[in-house]
């Protein structure tokens, strides 16, 4: 609200900066150097310029295929798992109990996938799904249904998209709920005393009241699912094919994988931007949210 | 009130929907190898802790363990360390560039790992820190140090501007005022955040393998590399994923009262 202006305060944040510095300025300095070189080993770099910004941005060459390949990939899977899982989450907040021991107990289940090592949630599917050993790849074989995610692709999409519900469907659903548990009763019982339905309460009362929360677990979600690596490479490792190769993986390959410096420094720069972009508008929204607009006035 | 019809069963199903592929793990972890591959079984009908014997008094296996914990560690304190002051400076003043400093933070939250794991190699083997849990430590920061510093912020607004004007009149000076009087008054803002923290810490993998290769390998990496190397040893992987599961699931017991709290500021 009403912050005094105090220069000074730049002490208080500055060892703040001084580690996110480190660790954020000197490595973009050395990804916006490679981008601009290639490289043929043996440390030798040579002046590209924006060669590889040009090669990324054009489907017909390798590179940029595979970047706008697994850029589209990426924005589907995005898509996919934000239909399934704001909804899932908003009908799970509503279902929580309202009092007593049990609300602890699901809240901590709830809250367990989240804290499992991204690398063991992989597993744990990879494990789950295969037909031989897994619980739900067994039970579908038997039952008919020919499941195999390491060979079929709309088996290897539907692990991941699952595994991702599995794994973050709880952080839509405890927002959701803390949204909700800030609704005073009053509320309520004036509803009750207008007769409302419930479906009434539901799009009056709560869904404005999550309004702020469901805001940020779609733009944390859209920005965790967009850089999506460990959980599919576990998985199928980006396959059949390159059916579930998202960017961070083509990214991953490129970089660690072939080594090649400058393609994948290009890559990281536009990926990064992407990024800033939607993080920006992100911000804007955010901090708009909190202040009441005067009303405009009617006429003009 | 806030409820809908026939929520008890979908609740119920959807714990039942988080709770079954975890069961399995767990199930298979006290298997053996032989029972795992050549029959399908809902329990394990000759149980075996074989699997967890051997991760215990393997030092390449317990010591994964005791390093992703020790850089998760490190990684907290200087995250809480440095976020706290910051939180206040953001809180109580503005000062040139705050927002825009503000902004950068946050988009350092939002920045794929992807792009950072090949300079943070090549900046953490310069200065010799390759290898050891600081490395990891550090390179987690860049994430968890915006996001200490966002939840903090709110908790340091929600302590009246009264009760820092009252210290100084009392004679206060500014250090001691924020260790007796302001760190208290936020105690649970920072379990939240400390628990933020640990868990995004905790939870990363692609920075904490490519900064490390032998020493301080986390435990997430030894799993990766036994599912390659060893083939199928089924049993010895699902018991490793239990023993990282355990450590969460602690975490999020003690705080499980403060878990809604820190998630209604809608800040993570």
């Amino acid at each position: 609200m009403d912050k005094t202006i105090n220069q000074k305060a730049w002490f208080l944040v500055l060892p703040v900066f001084a580690v996110v510095a480190f660790s954020a300025i000197l490595p973009l300095m050395t990804v916006v150097n490679y981008s601009m070189q290639d490289t043929f080993g043996n440390n030798q770099f040579f002046w590209n310029g924006v060669g590889w910004f040009k090669e990324l941005l054009d489907p017909s060459t390798d590179l940029g295929g595979r970047f706008l390949a697994s850029l589209g990939r990426n924005l589907l899977f995005s898509a996919i798992i934000l239909a399934i899982e704001v909804p899932l989450g908003i009908v799970v907040a509503l279902s929580m109990p309202r009092e007593g021991w049990t609300v602890a107990v699901c809240l901590v289940i709830l809250a367990l996938p989240l804290l499992i090592p991204w690398n063991v949630v992989g597993t744990i599917w990879q494990i789950f799904g295969r037909p031989d050993i897994g619980l739900l790849g067994y039970t579908l074989n038997t039952l008919g249904i020919d499941y195999n995610y390491v060979s079929n692709e709309f088996d290897a999409w539907a692990t991941v998209i699952v595994m991702d519900v599995w794994h973050w469907t709880s952080l839509v659903a405890l927002l959701c709920y803390a949204g909700l548990k800030s609704i005073p009763d009053a509320y309520y019982q004036a509803a009750q005393i207008d007769g409302a339905s419930r479906w009434a309460v539901f799009k009056a009362i709560q869904l404005p009241k999550m309004n702020r929360v469901l805001l940020i677990a779609v733009l944390l979600r859209f920005m965790d699912s967009f850089m999506i690596y460990t959980e599919p490479f576990v998985v199928t490792g980006g396959g059949p094919g390159n059916s579930t190769t998202f960017v961070s993986i083509e990214l991953v390959k490129i970089a660690l994988g072939q080594f090649d410096l400058g393609k994948a420094a290009a890559l990281s720069l536009v990926y990064n931007l992407i990024i800033l972009i939607v993080c920006w508008v992100f911000y804007t929204v955010m901090t708009n949210a909190g202040v009441e607009r005067p009303a405009k006035k009617g006429g003009a | 009130m806030h409820s809908i019809p026939g929520r008890r069963l979908i609740i119920s199903l959807f714990l039942i929907f988080l709770l079954l592929p975890i069961y399995w793990l767990v199930n298979m972890s006290f298997k053996t190898n032989a029972e795992i591959v050549t029959t399908m079984t809902l329990w394990p009908h000759q149980p075996t802790l074989e699997n967890y014997r051997r991760i215990f008094t393997d030092e390449s296996w317990y010591s994964g363990y005791i390093n992703s914990l020790t850089y998760v560690m490190i990684n907290t304190v200087i995250s809480i360390a440095v976020a706290l002051p910051a939180a206040y400076g953001f809180s109580r003043y503005r000062f040139l560039g705050d927002k825009h400093l503000f902004f950068w933070l946050l988009s350092n939250r939002m920045a794929p790992a992807a792009v950072f794991a090949l300079p943070f190699f090549n900046l953490y083997s310069a200065i010799n820190l390759f290898d050891t849990p600081w490395a990891v430590a550090l390179a987690h920061c860049i994430f968890n140090v915006p996001l200490a510093v966002w939840i903090l912020e709110g908790f340091v607004s929600g302590v009246p501007r009264e009760i820092d004007e009252t210290a100084f009149l009392d004679g206060y000076s500014f250090p001691r005022f924020f260790v007796k009087i302001l760190v208290p008054l936020i105690a649970s803002g920072i379990g939240v955040a400390a628990f933020f923290c640990f868990m995004f810490s905790w939870v990363e993998l692609l920075l904490a393998r490519t900064l490390t290769s032998v020493n301080a390998k986390p435990i997430s990496a030894i799993m990766t590399r036994t599912v390659s190397a060893a083939g199928m040893d089924w049993g010895l992987l699902a018991a490793a994923g239990v023993l990282t599961i355990i450590p969460g699931a602690l975490v999020i017991w003690f705080v499980r009262n403060y878990i809604a709290r820190g998630f209604a500021l809608g800040r993570v």
